[in-house]
Protein backbone atom coordinates (compact mmCIF):
# COMPACT_ATOMS: atom_id res chain seq x y z
CA UNK A 1 0.00 0.00 0.00
CA UNK A 2 1.58 3.22 -1.13
CA UNK A 3 -0.16 6.96 -0.16
CA UNK A 4 -1.81 9.02 -2.65
CA UNK A 5 0.18 12.23 -1.28
CA UNK A 6 2.42 13.32 1.28
CA UNK A 7 2.47 16.66 1.68
CA UNK A 8 3.17 19.47 4.40
CA UNK A 9 0.55 19.97 6.91
CA UNK A 10 1.27 24.13 7.82
CA UNK A 11 5.20 24.69 8.23
CA UNK A 12 5.41 21.73 11.40
CA UNK A 13 3.43 18.60 10.27
CA UNK A 14 2.96 16.18 7.22
CA UNK A 15 -0.08 14.76 5.90
CA UNK A 16 -0.01 10.90 3.86
CA UNK A 17 -3.20 10.55 2.38
CA UNK A 18 -4.56 7.04 1.32
CA UNK A 19 -7.78 7.02 0.56
CA UNK A 20 -10.20 10.26 -0.45
CA UNK A 21 -13.20 8.26 0.39
CA UNK A 22 -13.87 5.87 3.33
CA UNK A 23 -12.03 2.34 2.79
CA UNK A 24 -12.65 -0.30 5.92
CA UNK A 25 -9.13 -2.37 4.43
CA UNK A 26 -7.48 0.86 4.28
CA UNK A 27 -8.14 2.65 7.75
CA UNK A 28 -7.46 -1.23 8.96
CA UNK A 29 -3.88 -0.88 7.04
CA UNK A 30 -3.68 2.84 8.43
CA UNK A 31 -3.93 1.87 12.21
CA UNK A 32 -0.83 -1.07 11.62
CA UNK A 33 1.14 1.83 10.57
CA UNK A 34 0.62 4.66 13.07
CA UNK A 35 1.90 1.69 15.46
CA UNK A 36 4.57 1.02 13.65
CA UNK A 37 5.57 4.78 13.37
CA UNK A 38 4.74 5.44 17.05
CA UNK A 39 6.88 2.89 17.96
CA UNK A 40 9.85 4.02 15.71
CA UNK A 41 9.49 7.39 15.59
CA UNK A 42 12.65 9.58 16.83
CA UNK A 43 12.07 12.35 19.84
CA UNK A 44 11.64 15.30 17.75
CA UNK A 45 7.96 13.53 16.14
CA UNK A 46 5.08 14.96 18.43
CA UNK A 47 2.47 12.79 17.41
CA UNK A 48 1.36 10.53 15.32
CA UNK A 49 -2.35 11.02 14.39
CA UNK A 50 -4.52 8.56 12.12
CA UNK A 51 -7.23 9.97 10.43
CA UNK A 52 -10.40 7.69 8.40
CA UNK A 53 -8.19 7.96 5.05
CA UNK A 54 -4.31 9.37 5.93
CA UNK A 55 -2.13 10.48 8.75
CA UNK A 56 -0.52 13.09 10.07
CA UNK A 57 3.17 13.16 12.04
CA UNK A 58 3.56 16.66 13.90
CA UNK A 59 6.84 17.71 14.29
CA UNK A 60 8.64 19.58 17.26
CA UNK A 61 10.81 22.05 15.57
CA UNK A 62 12.96 23.04 18.23
CA UNK A 63 13.75 19.91 19.19
CA UNK A 64 17.71 19.75 19.77
CA UNK A 65 17.82 16.05 17.19
CA UNK A 66 15.09 17.74 14.35
CA UNK A 67 17.06 16.64 10.94
CA UNK A 68 17.91 19.19 8.27
CA UNK A 69 14.98 18.07 6.08
CA UNK A 70 12.08 16.73 8.87
CA UNK A 71 9.50 16.58 5.71
CA UNK A 72 11.95 14.11 4.19
CA UNK A 73 12.86 12.23 6.96
CA UNK A 74 9.14 11.72 8.31
CA UNK A 75 8.42 10.42 4.53
CA UNK A 76 11.78 7.69 4.68
CA UNK A 77 9.82 6.68 8.05
CA UNK A 78 6.84 6.31 6.83
CA UNK A 79 8.22 4.41 3.91
CA UNK A 80 9.87 1.92 6.21
CA UNK A 81 6.83 1.75 8.38
CA UNK A 82 4.41 1.22 5.26
CA UNK A 83 6.21 -2.65 4.98
CA UNK A 84 6.77 -3.43 8.80
CA UNK A 85 2.80 -2.76 9.45
CA UNK A 86 1.74 -5.07 7.00
CA UNK A 87 3.13 -8.18 8.64
CA UNK A 88 2.12 -6.99 11.63
CA UNK A 89 -1.56 -6.71 11.36
CA UNK A 90 -2.63 -6.60 14.93
CA UNK A 91 -6.47 -7.63 15.45
CA UNK A 92 -8.36 -5.11 17.42
CA UNK A 93 -9.77 -5.67 20.95
CA UNK A 94 -12.99 -6.43 21.30
CA UNK A 95 -15.34 -3.81 23.32
CA UNK A 96 -19.01 -4.17 24.39
CA UNK A 97 -20.36 -0.75 24.70
CA UNK A 98 -23.56 -0.57 27.00
CA UNK A 99 -26.26 1.55 25.17
CA UNK A 100 -29.45 2.45 26.77
CA UNK A 101 -31.90 2.85 23.44
CA UNK A 102 -35.04 4.22 25.73
CA UNK A 103 -37.04 7.15 23.97
CA UNK A 104 -35.56 9.30 26.47
CA UNK A 105 -31.97 9.17 25.64
CA UNK A 106 -32.40 8.38 21.93
CA UNK A 107 -33.13 12.01 20.85
CA UNK A 108 -33.59 11.44 16.90
CA UNK A 109 -34.97 7.60 17.18
CA UNK A 110 -37.95 9.39 15.43
CA UNK A 111 -35.64 11.09 13.00
CA UNK A 112 -34.64 7.70 12.15
CA UNK A 113 -37.70 6.09 12.00
CA UNK A 114 -38.87 8.67 9.91
CA UNK A 115 -36.34 8.43 7.33
CA UNK A 116 -35.53 4.52 7.32
CA UNK A 117 -39.00 3.41 7.39
CA UNK A 118 -37.94 0.99 10.22
CA UNK A 119 -39.80 0.74 13.67
CA UNK A 120 -37.32 2.27 16.51
CA UNK A 121 -37.33 -1.66 18.15
CA UNK A 122 -35.53 -2.72 14.24
CA UNK A 123 -33.74 0.06 14.03
CA UNK A 124 -31.30 -1.01 17.56
CA UNK A 125 -31.66 -4.27 16.90
CA UNK A 126 -29.87 -3.61 13.65
CA UNK A 127 -27.46 -0.92 15.51
CA UNK A 128 -26.79 -4.14 17.88
CA UNK A 129 -26.67 -6.55 15.65
CA UNK A 130 -23.30 -6.58 14.19
CA UNK A 131 -19.65 -5.70 14.70
CA UNK A 132 -18.55 -2.42 14.39
CA UNK A 133 -15.01 -1.22 14.14
CA UNK A 134 -13.20 1.95 15.45
CA UNK A 135 -11.72 4.16 12.81
CA UNK A 136 -10.50 6.85 14.67
CA UNK A 137 -10.44 8.80 17.76
CA UNK A 138 -10.43 12.45 16.83
CA UNK A 139 -12.31 16.04 17.18
CA UNK A 140 -12.68 16.14 20.56
CA UNK A 141 -10.61 14.02 23.36
CA UNK A 142 -11.68 10.23 23.37
CA UNK A 143 -14.15 10.74 20.18
CA UNK A 144 -14.26 7.61 18.29
CA UNK A 145 -15.57 7.51 14.59
CA UNK A 146 -17.18 4.03 14.40
CA UNK A 147 -17.72 2.40 10.87
CA UNK A 148 -19.70 -0.74 9.80
CA UNK A 149 -23.25 0.22 10.52
CA UNK A 150 -25.91 -1.47 8.98
CA UNK A 151 -26.48 -0.12 5.15
CA UNK A 152 -30.74 0.43 6.11
CA UNK A 153 -29.70 2.69 9.27
CA UNK A 154 -27.58 5.19 7.02
CA UNK A 155 -29.45 8.34 7.43
CA UNK A 156 -27.78 12.16 6.97
CA UNK A 157 -26.65 14.62 9.62
CA UNK A 158 -29.59 16.29 11.08
CA UNK A 159 -30.29 19.96 8.63
CA UNK A 160 -29.90 21.94 12.10
CA UNK A 161 -27.05 20.39 14.43
CA UNK A 162 -27.90 20.52 18.51
CA UNK A 163 -26.71 23.10 20.26
CA UNK A 164 -26.30 20.37 23.24
CA UNK A 165 -25.95 16.93 23.04
CA UNK A 166 -25.50 15.37 26.23
CA UNK A 167 -22.61 13.22 27.45
CA UNK A 168 -22.39 9.69 25.97
CA UNK A 169 -24.74 9.82 23.25
CA UNK A 170 -24.60 7.77 20.72
CA UNK A 171 -25.16 9.14 17.73
CA UNK A 172 -25.12 8.14 13.67
CA UNK A 173 -24.84 9.78 10.31
CA UNK A 174 -23.74 8.04 6.93
CA UNK A 175 -22.39 4.95 7.41
CA UNK A 176 -20.50 5.76 10.95
CA UNK A 177 -21.91 5.99 14.83
CA UNK A 178 -20.14 8.61 17.31
CA UNK A 179 -20.12 8.54 21.16
CA UNK A 180 -20.17 11.89 21.99
CA UNK A 181 -17.17 12.25 25.48
CA UNK A 182 -18.71 15.65 26.55
CA UNK A 183 -21.83 17.31 26.24
CA UNK A 184 -21.13 18.97 23.16
CA UNK A 185 -23.10 20.05 20.29
CA UNK A 186 -23.40 17.41 17.38
CA UNK A 187 -25.26 17.33 13.86
CA UNK A 188 -25.24 13.49 13.93
CA UNK A 189 -28.95 11.57 14.95
CA UNK A 190 -29.20 10.52 18.65
CA UNK A 191 -30.15 6.50 19.29
CA UNK A 192 -29.42 5.79 23.24
CA UNK A 193 -26.63 6.81 25.81
CA UNK A 194 -23.80 4.68 27.18
CA UNK A 195 -23.35 5.21 30.91
CA UNK A 196 -19.85 4.33 30.50
CA UNK A 197 -17.15 6.94 30.11
CA UNK A 198 -15.89 6.91 26.98
CA UNK A 199 -13.05 9.74 28.06
CA UNK A 200 -11.48 10.15 31.30
CA UNK A 201 -8.55 12.40 31.89
CA UNK A 202 -7.90 10.45 35.26
CA UNK A 203 -7.80 6.98 33.67
CA UNK A 204 -5.13 5.31 31.67
CA UNK A 205 -5.57 5.42 29.30
CA UNK A 206 -7.50 8.07 29.32
CA UNK A 207 -9.73 6.65 26.03
CA UNK A 208 -12.04 4.00 26.40
CA UNK A 209 -11.92 3.14 22.49
CA UNK A 210 -8.72 3.40 20.35
CA UNK A 211 -8.48 2.95 16.67
CA UNK A 212 -8.87 -0.79 15.69
CA UNK A 213 -11.38 -1.66 18.47
CA UNK A 214 -13.92 -4.60 17.33
CA UNK A 215 -17.49 -2.57 18.67
CA UNK A 216 -20.37 -4.48 20.01
CA UNK A 217 -23.23 -1.95 21.21
CA UNK A 218 -25.04 -4.05 23.84
CA UNK A 219 -28.50 -2.80 24.50
CA UNK A 220 -29.49 -2.44 28.21
CA UNK A 221 -32.36 -1.12 30.10
CA UNK A 222 -32.73 1.78 32.49
CA UNK A 223 -31.94 0.14 35.61
CA UNK A 224 -28.98 -1.45 34.33
CA UNK A 225 -27.46 1.98 32.58
CA UNK A 226 -28.28 3.53 36.33
CA UNK A 227 -26.55 0.87 37.68
CA UNK A 228 -23.49 1.09 35.66
CA UNK A 229 -23.29 5.11 35.66
CA UNK B 1 1.44 29.74 50.42
CA UNK B 2 -1.54 31.10 47.91
CA UNK B 3 -3.25 34.09 45.41
CA UNK B 4 -6.88 34.49 46.11
CA UNK B 5 -9.15 35.30 43.57
CA UNK B 6 -11.17 38.58 44.12
CA UNK B 7 -12.40 39.38 40.32
CA UNK B 8 -11.63 36.78 37.52
CA UNK B 9 -11.61 39.21 34.82
CA UNK B 10 -12.78 38.11 31.59
CA UNK B 11 -11.25 34.73 31.06
CA UNK B 12 -8.03 34.05 33.20
CA UNK B 13 -6.61 29.93 32.88
CA UNK B 14 -3.72 28.47 34.10
CA UNK B 15 -1.58 27.48 31.12
CA UNK B 16 1.75 25.87 30.42
CA UNK B 17 3.44 24.98 27.37
CA UNK B 18 0.79 21.81 27.08
CA UNK B 19 0.58 18.29 26.05
CA UNK B 20 2.54 16.46 23.99
CA UNK B 21 1.61 12.85 22.30
CA UNK B 22 -2.22 12.44 22.50
CA UNK B 23 -3.55 14.30 19.72
CA UNK B 24 -4.21 10.21 18.41
CA UNK B 25 -6.58 10.38 21.79
CA UNK B 26 -8.19 13.66 20.25
CA UNK B 27 -6.08 15.83 22.63
CA UNK B 28 -4.25 18.81 21.03
CA UNK B 29 -1.19 20.57 22.95
CA UNK B 30 -3.45 23.08 23.93
CA UNK B 31 -1.09 25.87 26.70
CA UNK B 32 -0.52 28.93 26.21
CA UNK B 33 -1.38 31.30 23.02
CA UNK B 34 1.54 33.42 22.80
CA UNK B 35 4.10 31.47 23.77
CA UNK B 36 6.55 33.93 23.31
CA UNK B 37 5.39 36.02 25.97
CA UNK B 38 4.22 33.48 28.52
CA UNK B 39 8.28 31.92 27.85
CA UNK B 40 9.09 35.27 28.61
CA UNK B 41 6.84 35.41 31.81
CA UNK B 42 8.32 32.45 33.02
CA UNK B 43 12.03 33.83 32.36
CA UNK B 44 11.34 36.85 34.27
CA UNK B 45 11.01 35.40 37.43
CA UNK B 46 13.41 32.57 36.73
CA UNK B 47 11.44 29.96 36.39
CA UNK B 48 11.48 26.69 34.11
CA UNK B 49 10.39 27.27 30.76
CA UNK B 50 7.30 25.48 31.22
CA UNK B 51 5.92 26.28 34.53
CA UNK B 52 2.08 27.46 34.72
CA UNK B 53 1.55 30.76 34.52
CA UNK B 54 -1.95 32.90 33.97
CA UNK B 55 -3.44 33.63 30.55
CA UNK B 56 -5.48 36.70 31.27
CA UNK B 57 -7.86 37.83 28.47
CA UNK B 58 -8.96 41.32 27.51
CA UNK B 59 -9.99 42.31 31.00
CA UNK B 60 -7.81 40.91 33.82
CA UNK B 61 -8.28 39.39 37.05
CA UNK B 62 -7.94 41.11 40.84
CA UNK B 63 -5.88 39.27 42.98
CA UNK B 64 -4.24 39.64 46.70
CA UNK B 65 -1.49 37.87 47.16
CA UNK B 66 -1.24 35.70 50.73
CA UNK B 67 2.60 35.42 50.22
CA UNK B 68 5.19 37.24 49.24
CA UNK B 69 6.10 36.64 45.76
CA UNK B 70 8.10 37.48 42.71
CA UNK B 71 6.14 37.90 39.26
CA UNK B 72 6.24 39.42 35.93
CA UNK B 73 3.04 40.42 33.48
CA UNK B 74 4.06 39.45 29.66
CA UNK B 75 1.93 40.20 26.38
CA UNK B 76 -1.04 42.50 26.27
CA UNK B 77 -0.14 45.80 27.44
CA UNK B 78 -3.27 45.91 30.52
CA UNK B 79 -4.18 48.82 33.18
CA UNK B 80 -2.59 47.51 36.24
CA UNK B 81 -1.70 48.36 39.24
CA UNK B 82 0.02 46.81 42.40
CA UNK B 83 -1.29 48.54 45.40
CA UNK B 84 -2.43 51.29 43.74
CA UNK B 85 1.11 51.90 41.68
CA UNK B 86 1.34 51.45 37.84
CA UNK B 87 2.99 48.33 37.72
CA UNK B 88 5.71 48.01 35.02
CA UNK B 89 5.53 45.08 32.65
CA UNK B 90 7.77 42.93 31.27
CA UNK B 91 9.83 42.97 34.09
CA UNK B 92 10.21 40.72 37.50
CA UNK B 93 8.20 42.67 40.49
CA UNK B 94 8.31 41.78 44.22
CA UNK B 95 4.86 41.44 45.65
CA UNK B 96 4.58 41.37 49.65
CA UNK B 97 2.24 39.47 51.26
CA UNK B 98 -1.03 41.34 51.10
CA UNK B 99 -0.48 42.61 47.76
CA UNK B 100 -3.15 43.65 45.20
CA UNK B 101 -3.10 42.97 42.10
CA UNK B 102 -5.96 44.92 39.80
CA UNK B 103 -5.50 44.26 35.87
CA UNK B 104 -7.94 46.00 33.52
CA UNK B 105 -8.57 46.34 29.95
CA UNK B 106 -5.89 45.51 27.65
CA UNK B 107 -5.13 48.53 25.61
CA UNK B 108 -2.66 46.69 22.71
CA UNK B 109 -3.10 42.61 22.18
CA UNK B 110 -5.27 40.39 23.81
CA UNK B 111 -3.99 38.28 25.85
CA UNK B 112 -1.04 38.70 29.10
CA UNK B 113 0.56 36.20 31.19
CA UNK B 114 1.13 36.52 34.90
CA UNK B 115 4.69 34.22 35.91
CA UNK B 116 5.15 33.75 39.45
CA UNK B 117 8.40 32.52 40.45
CA UNK B 118 8.38 28.79 41.60
CA UNK B 119 4.62 28.08 39.20
CA UNK B 120 1.40 27.75 40.30
CA UNK B 121 1.58 24.22 42.12
CA UNK B 122 -1.56 22.46 40.70
CA UNK B 123 -0.96 18.51 40.00
CA UNK B 124 -0.30 18.04 35.77
CA UNK B 125 -3.09 16.20 34.05
CA UNK B 126 -1.81 14.03 30.95
CA UNK B 127 1.62 15.54 31.47
CA UNK B 128 0.39 19.43 31.25
CA UNK B 129 -0.78 21.98 33.80
CA UNK B 130 -2.79 23.81 31.12
CA UNK B 131 -6.79 24.34 31.12
CA UNK B 132 -8.72 22.45 28.39
CA UNK B 133 -11.85 24.34 28.28
CA UNK B 134 -13.58 22.47 25.58
CA UNK B 135 -14.00 19.34 27.47
CA UNK B 136 -13.25 21.09 31.14
CA UNK B 137 -10.35 19.22 32.27
CA UNK B 138 -6.78 20.60 33.34
CA UNK B 139 -5.33 23.71 34.95
CA UNK B 140 -7.63 25.08 38.15
CA UNK B 141 -10.45 22.76 38.28
CA UNK B 142 -10.71 22.39 34.50
CA UNK B 143 -12.19 25.56 34.14
CA UNK B 144 -11.65 29.53 34.29
CA UNK B 145 -11.00 31.34 37.29
CA UNK B 146 -13.87 32.66 39.57
CA UNK B 147 -13.53 35.16 42.24
CA UNK B 148 -13.01 32.91 45.99
CA UNK B 149 -10.87 30.76 43.81
CA UNK B 150 -7.35 30.19 45.82
CA UNK B 151 -4.79 29.45 43.64
CA UNK B 152 -1.60 27.48 45.18
CA UNK B 153 2.08 28.51 44.49
CA UNK B 154 4.59 26.68 45.17
CA UNK B 155 5.49 26.23 48.75
CA UNK B 156 9.13 28.23 48.41
CA UNK B 157 7.37 30.96 46.62
CA UNK B 158 8.42 33.40 49.07
CA UNK B 159 11.25 32.07 49.50
CA UNK B 160 12.61 31.94 46.04
CA UNK B 161 11.27 35.42 45.74
CA UNK B 162 12.93 36.83 48.70
CA UNK B 163 16.43 35.02 46.67
CA UNK B 164 15.97 35.95 43.34
CA UNK B 165 15.09 39.82 44.21
CA UNK B 166 18.63 39.64 46.18
CA UNK B 167 19.97 38.29 42.80
CA UNK B 168 18.55 40.77 40.65
CA UNK B 169 19.82 43.24 43.02
CA UNK B 170 16.14 44.49 42.37
CA UNK B 171 16.38 47.99 44.17
CA UNK B 172 15.12 49.11 47.57
CA UNK B 173 12.17 51.34 46.80
CA UNK B 174 13.06 53.95 49.45
CA UNK B 175 9.33 54.38 51.57
CA UNK B 176 7.59 52.98 48.41
CA UNK B 177 6.33 49.95 48.01
CA UNK B 178 7.27 48.62 44.31
CA UNK B 179 10.17 46.80 43.71
CA UNK B 180 11.07 46.11 40.06
CA UNK B 181 14.30 45.56 37.79
CA UNK B 182 14.73 48.90 35.73
CA UNK B 183 15.47 46.19 32.65
CA UNK B 184 12.82 44.54 30.80
CA UNK B 185 11.78 41.59 28.39
CA UNK B 186 10.77 43.11 24.55
CA UNK B 187 7.83 42.82 23.03
CA UNK B 188 8.20 40.89 20.18
CA UNK B 189 3.84 39.92 19.62
CA UNK B 190 2.10 42.91 20.30
CA UNK B 191 0.16 43.91 17.11
CA UNK B 192 0.42 46.57 14.19
CA UNK B 193 -1.82 49.69 14.82
CA UNK B 194 -3.67 49.39 11.51
CA UNK B 195 -3.33 45.81 10.68
CA UNK B 196 -1.28 43.00 11.73
CA UNK B 197 0.87 41.33 8.44
CA UNK B 198 0.20 37.14 9.14
CA UNK B 199 1.78 34.89 7.06
CA UNK B 200 0.25 31.82 5.00
CA UNK B 201 0.97 29.12 2.93
CA UNK B 202 -1.91 27.73 0.28
CA UNK B 203 -3.59 25.14 2.11
CA UNK B 204 -4.30 21.56 0.90
CA UNK B 205 -7.83 22.52 -0.90
CA UNK B 206 -6.67 25.97 -2.02
CA UNK B 207 -7.53 24.81 -5.16
CA UNK B 208 -11.24 24.10 -4.38
CA UNK B 209 -12.08 27.47 -4.26
CA UNK B 210 -13.09 29.99 -7.45
CA UNK B 211 -10.57 32.37 -8.22
CA UNK B 212 -12.01 35.78 -6.94
CA UNK B 213 -11.48 33.45 -3.12
CA UNK B 214 -8.25 32.35 -3.88
CA UNK B 215 -6.92 35.69 -5.11
CA UNK B 216 -9.17 37.67 -2.22
CA UNK B 217 -8.20 35.69 0.83
CA UNK B 218 -4.88 37.40 0.42
CA UNK B 219 -6.10 40.44 -0.69
CA UNK B 220 -8.54 41.72 2.41
CA UNK B 221 -8.36 43.03 4.87
CA UNK B 222 -9.45 40.62 7.56
CA UNK B 223 -11.28 41.22 10.86
CA UNK B 224 -11.28 39.02 14.12
CA UNK B 225 -14.79 37.83 14.99
CA UNK B 226 -16.05 38.15 18.26
CA UNK B 227 -16.94 35.20 18.04
CA UNK B 228 -13.55 33.72 18.27
CA UNK B 229 -12.13 31.77 21.58
CA UNK B 230 -8.98 29.85 22.07
CA UNK B 231 -10.15 26.91 19.76
CA UNK B 232 -10.50 29.00 16.39
CA UNK B 233 -10.28 32.77 15.50
CA UNK B 234 -14.13 33.32 13.15
CA UNK B 235 -13.07 35.58 10.32
CA UNK B 236 -15.07 38.33 9.06
CA UNK B 237 -14.79 39.23 5.23
CA UNK B 238 -15.82 38.17 2.17
CA UNK B 239 -17.33 34.55 1.92
CA UNK B 240 -14.96 32.13 0.55
CA UNK B 241 -16.39 29.99 -2.29
CA UNK B 242 -16.01 26.65 -3.45
CA UNK B 243 -15.53 25.48 -7.28
CA UNK B 244 -17.25 21.87 -5.99
CA UNK B 245 -19.06 20.28 -3.00
CA UNK B 246 -17.06 17.15 -2.79
CA UNK B 247 -16.82 15.78 0.67
CA UNK B 248 -14.04 15.29 2.66
CA UNK B 249 -12.81 12.46 4.87
CA UNK B 250 -12.29 13.93 8.21
CA UNK B 251 -8.40 14.37 8.45
CA UNK B 252 -6.03 15.46 11.08
CA UNK B 253 -5.46 19.88 10.80
CA UNK B 254 -2.84 21.17 13.12
CA UNK B 255 -2.10 24.98 14.90
CA UNK B 256 -2.51 28.09 12.37
CA UNK B 257 -5.00 25.63 9.39
CA UNK B 258 -7.64 28.19 7.96
CA UNK B 259 -10.31 25.99 7.11
CA UNK B 260 -13.94 27.13 5.93
CA UNK B 261 -17.03 26.12 5.97
CA UNK B 262 -20.03 25.51 4.47
CA UNK B 263 -21.31 29.63 5.08
CA UNK B 264 -17.65 30.45 3.23
CA UNK B 265 -15.92 32.14 6.51
CA UNK B 266 -13.02 31.04 7.22
CA UNK B 267 -11.98 29.44 10.72
CA UNK B 268 -8.10 30.00 12.11
CA UNK B 269 -7.92 27.01 14.25
CA UNK B 270 -5.81 28.35 17.59
CA UNK B 271 -3.95 26.00 20.31
CA UNK B 272 -7.10 24.24 21.62
CA UNK B 273 -8.51 23.69 18.24
CA UNK B 274 -9.88 20.17 17.02
CA UNK B 275 -7.52 17.68 16.42
CA UNK B 276 -9.56 16.70 12.90
CA UNK B 277 -11.77 18.48 10.87
CA UNK B 278 -14.10 17.99 7.82
CA UNK B 279 -13.73 21.08 6.15
CA UNK B 280 -11.20 22.11 2.97
CA UNK B 281 -8.22 23.77 4.67
CA UNK B 282 -7.91 27.27 2.12
CA UNK B 283 -4.37 27.86 4.08
CA UNK B 284 -2.03 27.54 6.56
CA UNK B 285 -0.63 30.12 9.09
CA UNK B 286 2.83 29.75 9.12
CA UNK B 287 3.95 29.12 12.73
CA UNK B 288 6.10 31.99 13.49
CA UNK B 289 2.92 34.49 13.12
CA UNK B 290 0.54 32.24 15.53
CA UNK B 291 1.66 34.27 18.44
CA UNK B 292 0.93 37.66 17.06
CA UNK B 293 -2.11 35.97 15.91
CA UNK B 294 -2.90 35.18 18.95
CA UNK B 295 -2.72 38.81 20.39
CA UNK B 296 -5.68 39.82 18.30
CA UNK B 297 -8.66 41.16 20.21
CA UNK B 298 -12.21 40.70 18.33
CA UNK B 299 -12.33 43.54 15.85
CA UNK B 300 -8.70 43.91 14.83
CA UNK B 301 -7.90 43.69 11.60
CA UNK B 302 -5.29 41.51 9.71
CA UNK B 303 -3.67 40.32 6.18
CA UNK B 304 -2.46 37.48 4.95
CA UNK B 305 0.65 37.83 3.37
CA UNK B 306 1.69 34.78 1.26
CA UNK B 307 4.61 32.64 2.04
CA UNK B 308 6.48 29.54 0.65
CA UNK B 309 7.26 26.93 3.49
CA UNK B 310 10.48 27.49 3.30
CA UNK B 311 9.81 30.84 4.03
CA UNK B 312 7.90 30.09 6.74
CA UNK B 313 10.94 28.08 8.10
CA UNK B 314 12.87 30.85 7.73
CA UNK B 315 10.81 32.80 9.62
CA UNK B 316 10.51 30.47 12.43
CA UNK B 317 14.30 30.46 12.87
CA UNK B 318 14.21 34.32 12.93
CA UNK B 319 11.53 34.42 15.13
CA UNK B 320 13.58 31.72 17.74
CA UNK B 321 16.40 33.35 17.57
CA UNK B 322 14.82 36.83 18.50
CA UNK B 323 13.23 35.29 21.21
CA UNK B 324 16.40 33.19 22.35
CA UNK B 325 18.88 35.84 22.60
CA UNK B 326 16.61 37.58 24.39
CA UNK B 327 15.83 34.85 27.47
CA UNK B 328 19.89 34.34 27.30
CA UNK B 329 20.09 38.17 28.46
CA UNK B 330 17.05 37.26 31.20
CA UNK B 331 18.88 34.24 32.34
CA UNK B 332 22.26 36.52 32.65
CA UNK B 333 20.93 38.40 35.41
CA UNK B 334 20.19 35.12 37.20
CA UNK B 335 23.90 34.26 37.00
CA UNK B 336 25.24 37.35 38.52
Amino acid sequence: MQPLRIEPLGDAAVFAEFARTLDLRINEALQAIAAALRERAPPWVRDVVPSLGGLAMHFDLDHAELPQAPLQAASDLLQDCLKAAVRARAPGRKVELPVCYDAEFGLDLGEVVAQTGLNAAEIVRRHAASEHRVLMVGFAPGQPYIGGLDARLAVPRLATPRTRVPAGSIAIANAQTVVYPFEIAGGWNVLGRTPLRVFDPQREPPSLLAPGDRVRFVPIARAEYERLK
Amino acid sequence: MSVRVLRPGLLTTVQDGGRRGLQHLGIVPGGAMDPTAFGFANALVGNHAGEAALEITLLGPQLAFETDALIALCGAEFDATLDGQALPRDRPVLVKAGGRLATGRAHRGSRAYLGVAGGIALEPLLGSRSTYLPAGFGGFQGRALRAGDVLPLAPDAAALASRHARTLQLPDPGGAPLRSAHWSAPSLTLPEQEFSVIHAMQGRHFGWFDAASQRGFFDVTWRVSPDSDRMGFRLLGPALARLDRDEILSEPTCLGTVQVPADGAPIALMVDHQTTGGYPKIAEIAGADMPRLAQLAPGAALRFARCTLTEALELRRVARRRFEAARRGIAWKYQT
